[in-house]
């Protein structure tokens, strides 16, 4: 190793450390600290005087003036190549299983193993000798697990043609073996094997162009897909309270979702949910295909007691690895759980480096710098005509539950969905708790749009005739308004819940979801005649059990129709002839 | 050779400032007679945070460097003992020097947890019943001022069957302090625990170190396949010592004067709680005082999102409402068949009896149901909430099936048919 740009330390202020550095270093660039065996790894995030002030991915115990530093010359990057799906990775992309295998119960610092496993693949070329390819062009294929996974000309190469000179022919290869030698206009040669490195800053953007996010993303729970749908290649956040189920839902999103790969980036948050997802998805099978979910699932877990700076780093590694996927012509979703820890792991950065801070402490720079995340997400034509997407879900945790704070309305600024979670409905133990009325959706669902506004319409009415109820009382109100609240009542009971613990309806498929919403939509428009409040209220708990009743039997079956029958009996028998 | 500093070059807050060379980020030094570690280094300033205070430190004191972070002794002989935040002895007993190890160590790696399916009984039907206590979890005391949090925990602490009770006590009235030592005299329980005590006139750095110090003992002890309860009372008080020493460093501060790293800070003690696979585990029971009974205050609201779930003291209650056990579905399926199903039948009574409650203060008519609810909370809330009651699950399901039997007619209370078959109370 020739030509290392070395420094020393001259601070240490928190996981901020000074170097004192000779020779020519960039922003962003990684760097390691040595201290006794161990090399610490670490961030340049600013450069002042000839001192660069590093942000360590690692606790700072230990380290004294005078420790010598080195420097790269890279920006933080991730590793992209076969291997990485159904992996578990810290905000670092260290595999978390190797880890432990090495180090035991806890996570010594220092240590970084190679993400990509050290495995052979089976590569089929797809490309031959004197073929003209170009960035982000596949040369060949390996099979993991249920893809075809694309073997492709590094992003970070030179924009320009290359000239296949070498390639391996169809057999097994180690993924760290050259299987392609590429050649420039200029004579530059490359030696390419399955594996790159892409800075995670930084968004690939090989594609042809960005497509509006027009086609919905089934998560089969009806609040979200009927009311307040999400797109393929749009955005979507989840603020809520503690304790509102944000984690669960999207535990469920993770499951149910009809994308091809879900990253799931538990950010700063409980090591035990992230425990529950790596026992549990293991042995849930994945409907579409019948494999196992975690077999389409990568982990990025960076828990709250983790390292607050490699917590910032977690979501950027996500999100490039979900645009790695995409580029292969893959649907993913990238689920953010939490990123409140993000942005406070950006205000710990910044209270550090003494920078004028923002409300609540948060830098002046976090409204863009959410914007640049979300923005990663998109529906794009690739250069091959194929459509790809990722789709970025984030949950957020206002301080108090007060939606009012910088996170939260950053965040309502560049989404395009949002699903806000309301303490009063997981108390009454409506799940999920996403509240109906205030949340908001801009993208089309899978149902006819005027419909859904007046479905919406009556819950509207319903709540506004339920306060009134608390003033002036159940006799103070007129029967027809009685019904319009009940008819609300029921809408809530039995479509915006959904038991995520019952093996039927914890997952509504589209054509069901349309089919009841039909049924159910007719159901609330008809006029009836009741004669009492009493009546009216047996007969929308009767009708309400029949409902749910209906929700656990599977679709398409004749116990299925027979309910259908026995609801539509019964409430034909009250409407107004 | 050691070298010694006797120029102090600033006193700041708890902080000193010396010139030296050499020195380790987080290392341990000799400030005068008192224990310091370093927090800072800037060139060749080095900023000590000084446990005991800086009151009365001259600028020529000594400073001498111990070339080692901050330890702890591990070791059989801590049971029974008594220390302050810095870890020396509070008792009269001899100073611990033997098997030292660090404090604040790494987190425990994700891949290596295990789910929790072990409940640890406490006795209190509020727990055992309702909101089941599971090894390995952290679960914080939300309370207001003036309520019996510390009889709560001496009690948890005594009936609860674990190998090992380590107490960290931060900003401990010294009655407060004297209750616990006695209680756990009395109840023979001291023998089985270690007590780390920050009293109220303290020094505020001791209070900082309190978690760390019982967490590190915690630590070891689960490892030695020991099942560890660690108690920490006041972590409402440990917050605010954290606010001070970052407000006297300058630190921006991000929310009602709190450093922005709270979070963190809370976290990455409360994350110690752990189950290792094939060894021993930690179950952290703490107390967070919320000032002015506001659950969004920036110290239990950072600390609801950490932990998993919170038990609500109010009124010398465990409130049903509010109060969450997220693990509980881990264990409550194998306790026995009547448990889940009683649970939840037994709380949606107990709300609509609040409803009814409600509906009588505002002074409408009270039915027949209406008055067959307010027979039942009154009897709900005598015989099972109550702080004084003391009986183990199987008892407490029975009370509540009596209860029940008591008050409703056997459809009245949403419980499936079999169910009722099997276990409603034959009347005699």
């Amino acid at each position: 190793m020739e030509n290392i740009i070395t420094g020393v330390v001259t601070g240490v202020n928190g996981n901020l450390v000074f170097v004192k550095v000779d020779g020519s270093i960039k922003k962003n660039e990684v760097g390691f600290i040595v201290v006794g065996d161990k090399r610490l790894k670490g961030e340049i995030i600013r450069v002042n005087n000839g001192v660069a002030s590093m942000q360590i991915y690692e606790m700072t115990e230990g380290i004294k003036v005078g420790d010598k530093a080195e420097f790269t010359g890279e920006l933080m990057s991730v590793k992209l190549g076969p291997g990485l799906l159904s992996k578990v990775f810290d905000g670092l992309q260290n595999p978390l299983p190797e880890l432990a295998e090495q180090c035991g119960f806890f996570l010594e610092r220092g240590i970084y193993l190679d993400p990509i496993p050290d495995k052979d693949w089976e590569f089929t070329p797809s490309a031959k000798v004197g073929d003209v390819v170009h960035i982000a062009e596949a040369i060949g294929t390996v099979p993991e697990g249920l893809f075809s996974h694309r073997i492709m000309v590094p992003f970070g190469l030179r924009d320009t043609e290359w000239t296949v000179e070498k390639i391996a022919e169809k057999g097994v290869y180690n993924v760290n073996d050259t299987i392609a030698v590429i050649k420039d206009d200029k004579g530059n040669t490359e030696n390419l094997s399955m594996v790159f490195t892409w800075p995670i800053k930084k968004a690939i953007s090989c594609y042809e162009k960005r497509l509006r996010p027009d086609e919905p993303l089934i998560t089969k729970i009806r609040c979200i897909d009927t009311f307040l749908p999400v797109a393929k290649g749009g955005t979507f956040c989840v603020p809520g309270p503690f304790g509102a189920g944000k984690t669960v839902l999207q535990h469920m999103e993770a499951k149910n979702a009809d994308v091809d790969i879900v990253i799931v980036a538990a950010c700063g948050e409980r090591a035990g949910e992230v425990v529950e997802i790596l026992k549990e998805f293991p042995e849930l099978t994945d409907p579409r295909t019948g494999r196992s979910l975690m077999e389409r699932t990568i982990i990025i877990c960076n828990t709250s007691s983790m390292p607050v700076a490699s917590r910032e780093a977690s979501v950027y590694t996500g999100i490039t690895l979900a645009e790695y996927y995409r580029q292969m012509g893959l649907n993913v979703l990238m689920l953010a759980d939490s990123t409140s820890r993000w942005a406070q792991a950006m205000r710990e950065m910044s209270g550090r480096l003494e920078e004028i801070p923002g409300e609540e402490a948060f830098p002046a720079y976090l409204e863009s710098v959410i914007a640049g995340f979300y923005e990663r997400a998109g529906k794009v034509e690739l250069k091959t005509g194929e459509i790809a997407s990722v789709t970025i879900g984030g949950t957020v945790s206002p301080a108090g539950g007060n939606f009012e704070e910088p996170v939260t309305q950053a965040t309502l600024k560049v989404v395009g969905a949002f699903h806000g979670l309301s303490r009063e409905r997981s108390d009454a133990r409506k799940y999920p708790a996403i509240h109906p009325i205030d949340s908001w959706s801009k993208y089309e669902g899978i149902i006819d749009m005027d419909k859904v506004d007046n479905a919406r319409e009556i819950l509207i009415r319903s709540t506004e005739i339920n306060q009134m109820m608390m003033v002036v009382g159940e006799e103070g109100t007129s029967n027809d308004d009685y019904v319009v609240y009940q008819k609300g009542e029921l809408l809530d009971a039995v479509y915006l819940q959904q038991n995520s613990f019952d093996a039927v309806d914890s997952s509504c498929s589209t054509e069901r979801q349309i089919y009841v919403f039909n049924l159910l939509y007719t159901i609330l428009t008809e006029n009836y005649s009741f004669n009492s409040k009493r009546d009216i209220r047996l007969f929308f708990n009767q009708l309400r059990q029949e409902l749910l009743d209906w929700h656990t039997t599977e679709f398409d079956t004749p116990e299925f129709y027979k309910q259908e029958e026995v609801i539509k009996n019964f409430y034909k028998e009250k409407i107004v002839k | 050779m050691q070298k010694i500093y006797t120029k102090i070059e600033s006193i700041v807050g708890n902080v000193v400032v010396v010139k030296a060379e050499g020195v380790r980020n987080g290392d341990l030094a000799m400030v005068g007679n008192s224990y310091a570690n370093v927090i800072k280094l800037d060139k060749d300033l080095v900023y000590l945070q000084v446990f005991s205070g800086t009151q009365g430190i001259s600028t020529t004191d000594a400073v001498k460097f111990l070339n080692k972070p901050m330890m702890v002794s591990y070791t059989e002989s801590l049971l029974g003992r008594v220390f302050n935040g810095a870890g020396v002895p509070r008792d009269k007993g001899p100073e611990l020097s033997d098997n030292m190890i660090p404090i604040g160590g790494p987190s425990a790696n994700p891949a290596r947890r295990i789910v929790p399916k072990t409940m640890i009984r406490t006795g209190i039907p509020m727990i055992d019943l309702f909101n089941t206590l599971v090894e390995s979890q952290k679960l914080p005391i939300f309370s207001v001022s003036g309520e019996p949090y510390n009889e709560l925990l001496a009690r948890i602490a005594m009936q609860a069957e674990v190998d090992i009770i380590v107490l960290g006590g931060m900003g401990l009235k010294h009655d407060d302090y004297l209750f616990f030592k006695e209680t756990l005299e009395k109840s023979g329980a001291l023998g089985h625990t270690v007590m780390f005590v920050h009293t109220a006139s303290d020094p505020t750095v001791e209070c900082t170190l309190v978690p760390d110090m019982s967490l590190a003992v915690a630590e070891k002890f689960a490892l030695d396949g020991k099942k560890v309860l660690v108690l920490l009372t006041d972590m409402t008080n440990y917050a605010d010592a954290q606010k001070e020493t970052a407000i006297t460093m300058e630190q921006v501060p991000s929310n009602r004067g709190y450093p922005g790293d709270l979070y963190s800070c809370l976290a990455s003690r409360y994350e110690k709680a752990v189950a290792f696979e094939g060894s021993g585990s930690i179950t952290i029971l703490s107390v967070t005082t919320m000032p002015g009974d506001d659950v969004t205050h920036p110290v239990p609201d950072n600390t609801g999102y950490i932990t998993e779930g919170q038990y609500y003291l109010k009124n010398g209650r465990i409130e049903p409402f509010g109060s969450l056990s997220r693990l509980k579905q881990n264990v409550n399926k194998d306790t026995r068949d009547d448990h889940r199903a009683l649970m939840d039948a037994m709380i949606k009574l107990y709300s609509a009896y609040n409803e009814s409650l409600e509906k009588k203060s505002m002074g409408f008519l009270m039915s027949e149901w209406d008055e067959k609810l307010l027979k039942y909370g009154e009897l709900f809330e005598t015989k099972l909430m109550d702080l004084s009651v003391n009986i183990s699950l199987e008892e407490a399901l029975d009370l509540g099936w009596e209860i029940l039997a008591d008050c409703f007619e056997p459809n009245e209370t949403g419980l499936k048919t079999n169910l009722i078959q099997e276990r409603w109370p034959k009347k005699v």
